[in-house]
């Protein structure tokens, strides 16, 4: 079981397995018919203890275009979870139907107890609030889409910093390419954690942390948005004070760079305004199918076919 | 104060004073029924004060444990009334099965007979990170 690969963290993978996986993704998107067969009679599990549509369709889209099946469950519910049996135990038996496996478990390291009696590999589809790191991937081919480069750069991360897992990831995987600056928009309550915050110091890199998107709006190149979770706040009055300032609308994207690039991970609830929609400047839904090809690569790559 | 010295057995030395009853307790020492000595407030020329703990029986200790709760602590191993060996502790890379994680949001906080690994990620902080979910191990 030792040389079975699985991609639990975006840190899994080197910059150059990543810069390959990408460049894959991209290949894929530009001859689709050669991909076409290449999972046959290959299955994937798709083992949600927690629902998500958007990971598991995408995951489920991603290899029946490679030209295999899907089988599995999409909350524990329906799993033999309801029954208490442990996710190690559940692991085994997929692996006996199954040649590749992507899992979502409200628990933080559930993957990581999964993968030590897996007998094929296993992807990461997100542990609570903890890893997700096909999102990852995700967000860094769509960057790499856009922008033709993934160094060299400013980004800025706005809204809900410090339990936001897609920002954290994407910052400890943009901290590996060279010349990126990172400004973080938060409100004091939501910065980031004092981790990431080392990260930065430790990679010497230049970052700042600011209140507001308008001051830093035309420096930066991508603007990746998150949602500000009324949640977390302990003041009904900040949440709503807060949340308004973190509405990203054609007005304050008056002073934004012509090729600034607007990212989500979704879902979106009100902090992007629809009107941004149609701006080019807005890659969000584009974001969501580069998530499809960059999981194809994966698959291809996580079962030795590519 | 005198305790005799054990003929065959181990020698728990430069425990720091205080910590003696975690340690019999991390080892299950009240487990045995050989003769154990546990020491406390002694003076010592290198600490002021220490702690002791002689136990009069040969058996396997776990190393990882010592080291996490004190890495000053000297073992002796005494065979026939000689010292035989001098091990000095330090802080492991990894602690199994010692402690358990306490975030609620961690899977080993539902799963059954799961091994309850933490890493080192800090020896100078000393600070420990759960192997599965990264809490910092606290307490």
């Amino acid at each position: 079981m030792e040389n079975i690969r699985h991609v639990i963290n975006i840190t899994d993978l080197s910059v150059d397995e990543i810069n390959e996986l990408i460049e894959m993704a991209k290949d894929i998107i530009a001859h689709p018919e050669e991909y076409r067969e290449l999972c046959r009679y290959k299955k994937l599990a798709t083992l949600f203890f927690e629902p998500s549509t958007r990971t598991r369709l995408s995951f489920e889209a991603a290899m029946l275009e490679l030209g295999g099946s899907v089988l599995g469950f999409s909350s524990a519910d329906s799993s033999s979870a309801a029954k208490g049996e442990s996710v190690s135990d559940t692991i085994q038996t997929v692996g006996c139907y199954a040649d590749i496996i992507a899992m979502r478990h409200p628990k933080e390291g559930a993957p990581i107890a999964a993968k030590q009696r897996s007998t094929i590999p296993i992807i990461n589809a997100g542990d609570g609030g903890h890893f997700h790191p096909t999102q990852t991937l995700t967000d860094l081919l769509t960057i790499s889409r856009e922008k033709g480069r993934l160094s060299d750069m400013t980004i800025g991360f706005c809204g809900d910093l410090q339990f936001g897992r897609t920002v954290h990831s994407l910052i400890d995987a943009m901290l590996r390419y060279d010349n990126i600056k990172f400004v973080l928009i938060s409100p004091e309550e939501l910065k980031v954690p004092e981790y990431v915050r080392d990260h930065l110091i430790e990679k010497g890199v230049e970052w700042k942390e600011v209140y507001t998107m308008e001051e830093v709006m035309p420096e930066l190149d991508i603007l990746y948005m998150t949602r500000v979770q009324r949640e977390r706040f302990f003041n009904e009055e900040d949440y709503v004070r807060l949340k308004d300032t973190y509405i990203l609308d054609m007005e304050k994207l008056k002073t934004a760079k012509e090729d600034l690039s607007i990212l989500h991970p979704l879902p979106r609830v009100n902090e992007i305004s629809v009107a941004v929609d149609s701006d080019p400047r807005a890659c969000y839904f584009r974001q969501v199918l580069n998530g499809k090809y960059i999981r194809m690569a994966l698959i291809l790559r996580l079962l030795g076919i590519r | 104060m005198n305790v005799d010295g054990v003929k065959t057995g181990i020698v728990l030395d430069h425990i720091k004073a205080g910590k003696s009853r975690e340690i019999y307790n991390y080892l299950g020492l009240d487990k045995l029924d050989c003769a154990i000595a546990m020491l406390q407030n002694v003076s010592s020329t290198k600490y002021g004060k220490k702690d002791i703990i002689k136990i009069d029986s040969d058996i396997a200790l776990d190393f990882d444990v010592l080291g996490y709760i004190d890495s000053n602590i000297t073992v002796n191993i005494v065979k026939d009334g000689k010292l035989v060996e001098k091990l000095h502790m330090e802080l492991p890379e990894t602690l199994t099965d010692v402690l358990k994680c306490k975030n609620p949001r961690c899977i080993t906080s539902v799963e059954q007979e799961i091994t309850h690994i933490f890493k080192l990620s800090d020896r100078k902080k000393r600070i420990y990170r759960c192997a599965y979910c990264d809490a910092e191990l606290k307490g």
